[in-house]
């Protein structure tokens, strides 16, 4: 029986025992390798996927990287790099509007995902033993806010009676809780072999302890993915930030490129830079972007590994 | 209940439910001996730890999710929102006009053009982007170096991660009157184009936005379902005479049917809810007539018209839709067999 979990649970490893990380692995005996035309077709489509992904990436970033000589010339967006500059990265950095918003994004990320991850431990941790008083209540209390929403405008009602309008308060507490990671996170908390928990009590450990030196460490890879998702959300938020502050200073970044992308502005501050030197309205907008997509893309394939454990479990499962 | 007891009851039930099991799980060491019968109070003073634990999280669902569904009483009213800053005096001294709101909403032709984008969109989404992630997932599966795997993952995944603003941006640099196709074209005397601004295929250019950024991550959910069909079954068909073709007809996507119905499930619940951020951001350039959907329906009648209690009528007419959606989604999922989004 726990043969048969085990190998259910991890296939491949038993299936395909990885001699280097970059070699083929065995095909089982059974299975026909396949056909020359097959495996070009599956490369060709894989291939094409995954440049539909980095190409228009790769437009972007080579775009912000260029000068205005070069964007002239090709008329527009620049596919093939030529004389790389940094220019539109320094006007951006040194202070100004989108300076400033970058800091504002960051600082609110930070914040936010501190706090949602706290929240939300704390309260997994707290319903992750069944039977526990209330455990019922408090649980179905929370899943009912996954079927249906209080609606836009009551909410919009709401958080101007709290008086959180025009504060970055407004763009955490609303929301900061997210049903679903929680029962994500009490769903491995629920996988913590009991022995050991029941070892550190009898051991005399409350259940902040418990919490912080056997749960939490067991679940770091659960951890990991609920924080990704966490700041990912803050740092993409712009909705909040549009409805519910006036201050064009307060503003993030997305807002921000917003405001650069779609109606085609330049950023406060840099209109003397963009018509005086050399530097493109266009390659700025580009660099705006690149700011708003790095943190994402170099942050997300680090956890990438783990991601199935974030999306799958404790979601379904009540 | 006894340890033993416990363990006989459930066979390896991974990682419990909780709300099936039976009250003495021996995860709590106090209460196997005496399941049901601890009184209240001791009950109380054993979890009290835990349940204090739950009180942030409870507190900000309750005030941000509970608390607003009384708001809803605007849509009943004429709420004026310059009697006062504070929305709960300005509530009390609105005046009532009965189901006035809900007359002027269902009469309003700009609503039920709003409801037919949203289903046209709906249905778009389901024909065109539902079987990607699937069909991706195969693939995904069949490249057996886990390196190769790996890297092939990391990029599909990526969108997922942009922000609409991003995504957005992004296809208007591509697709867009000053994108890079229709420079291109340009420059080599054909007549250029701007995608993003045509109503014509703007629920196209919307569902392919979908594609770009989740149909990769979307894959993740039939991946993991993948690994964990039983290997055996492949080498018993093939054993028996099955080709490549028919062990996917016959074991991987009979495999796959509880992972698809649940996901189903999931979507049509949520159709009266299509990328409202998404839409929101192109709402402008392209016209409400073909982005016009539901919620931002709401958002542009409520907050820029500051209709309150007409838009506040609207939302209450989508939510009571939404929530007869999922849970009539659910009941279907349990009728055919399936697992829903909650067991009954």
């Amino acid at each position: 029986m726990t043969q048969s979990l085990e190998a259910n649970r991890r296939p491949q490893a038993t299936r395909r025992p990885a001699r280097s990380r970059w070699a083929a692995p065995a095909r089982p005996v059974w299975e026909e390798p396949p056909g020359r035309a097959g495996l070009a077709a599956k490369g060709a489509v894989l291939v094409l996927a995954c440049l539909a992904v980095l190409v228009p990436l790769w437009i972007v970033v080579v775009t912000s990287l260029s000068s205005k000589k070069t964007i002239t010339e090709t008329g527009g967006l620049v596919v093939v790099p030529r004389d790389i500059t940094f220019i539109a990265y320094q006007e951006l950095l040194s202070g100004g509007q989108v300076t400033r918003a970058a800091v504002v994004s960051v600082l609110v990320t930070l914040t936010g995902t501190v706090f949602s991850m706290a929240v939300s431990i704390l309260c997994a941790y707290g319903l992750s033993r069944p039977g526990s008083l209330g455990h019922r209540f408090i649980l179905l209390t929370l899943m009912a806010t996954m079927f249906f929403g209080a609606g836009l405008i009551p909410t919009y009602l709401l958080v101007q009676t709290l008086g959180l309008t025009d504060t970055y308060l407004a763009l955490i507490l609303p929301s900061a809780v997210s049903v679903f990671n929680i029962l994500v996170l009490r769903g491995f908390f629920m996988g913590v072999s009991p022995e050991l928990v029941d070892s550190a009590r009898i051991d005399g450990a409350g259940d902040l302890r418990i919490l912080w030196q056997i749960v939490m460490p067991l679940s770091r890879a659960v951890i990991a993915v609920i924080t990704l998702f966490y700041a990912v959300g803050y740092w993409s938020a712009w909705f909040n930030a549009s409805i519910y502050l006036s201050d064009q200073n307060m503003m993030p970044l997305q807002n921000v490129l917003i405001q650069l992308a779609q109606k085609q502005e330049i950023p406060v501050g840099l209109g003397q830079a963009v018509k005086a030197g050399n530097l493109s309205g266009l390659a700025v907008q580009m660099a705006v972007m690149v700011l708003a997509l790095l943190p994402v893309a170099v942050l997300s394939p680090l956890v990438q590994k783990h991601f199935r454990k974030g999306m799958l479990t404790g979601a379904v499962k009540g | 209940m006894s340890t033993l007891d416990t363990k006989t009851a459930e066979p390896a039930a991974p990682a419990a439910t909780g709300r099936r099991t039976p009250r003495g799980r021996r995860r709590h060491p106090r209460r196997s001996r005496t399941a049901g019968h601890v009184p209240f109070g001791r009950r109380l003073r054993r979890d009290r730890t835990l349940i204090l634990m739950t009180v942030p999280a409870l507190v900000l669902v309750v005030v941000f999710n509970y608390v607003p569904i009384l708001g809803n009483v605007v849509a009943f009213q004429d709420y004026d929102p310059y009697i006062s800053t504070n929305g709960v005096t300005a509530m009390l001294q609105s005046p009532w006009v009965g189901l006035a709101q809900f007359e002027r909403v269902l009469s309003d032709p700009g609503f039920w053009h709003a409801v037919e984008n949203t289903l046209v969109l709906f249905l778009l989404q389901l024909v065109l982007f539902f079987p990607v992630p699937v069909a991706l997932a195969l693939l995904v599966n069949s490249v057996l170096r886990p390196r190769v795997r790996a890297v092939v993952q990391a990029i599909l995944y990526l969108p997922h991660f942009f922000s609409w603003v991003l995504v957005i941006t992004v296809f208007q640099q591509i697709l867009g009157g000053a994108g890079i196709i229709a420079q291109t074209l340009r420059q080599h005397g054909h007549e250029g184009f701007d995608l993003m601004t045509d109503p014509a295929v703007f629920k196209f250019l919307v569902t392919a936005e979908g594609v770009w950024k989740d149909a990769g991550w979307g894959v993740i959910v039939f991946l993991a379902a993948l690994a964990a069909v039983n290997q055996d079954l492949y080498e018993a068909a093939a054993m028996d005479g099955a080709g490549r073709w028919r062990r996917m007809w016959h074991v991987t996507l009979p495999a796959l049917r509880p992972v698809i119905a649940l996901l189903l499930v999931l979507r049509v619940g949520d159709a009266l809810t299509v990328g409202f951020e998404q839409l929101l951001l192109q709402r402008d350039a392209v016209g409400p007539g073909a982005a016009e959907v539901l919620d931002t329906f709401v958002w542009w009648t409520g907050l820029r018209s500051q209709d309150f209690s007409y838009a506040a009528a609207a939302g209450l007419v989508k939510g009571v839709v939404g929530l007869v959606l999922v849970l009539s989604a659910n009941k279907t999922a349990h009728l055919m067999g399936e697992q829903g989004v909650y067991r009954k």
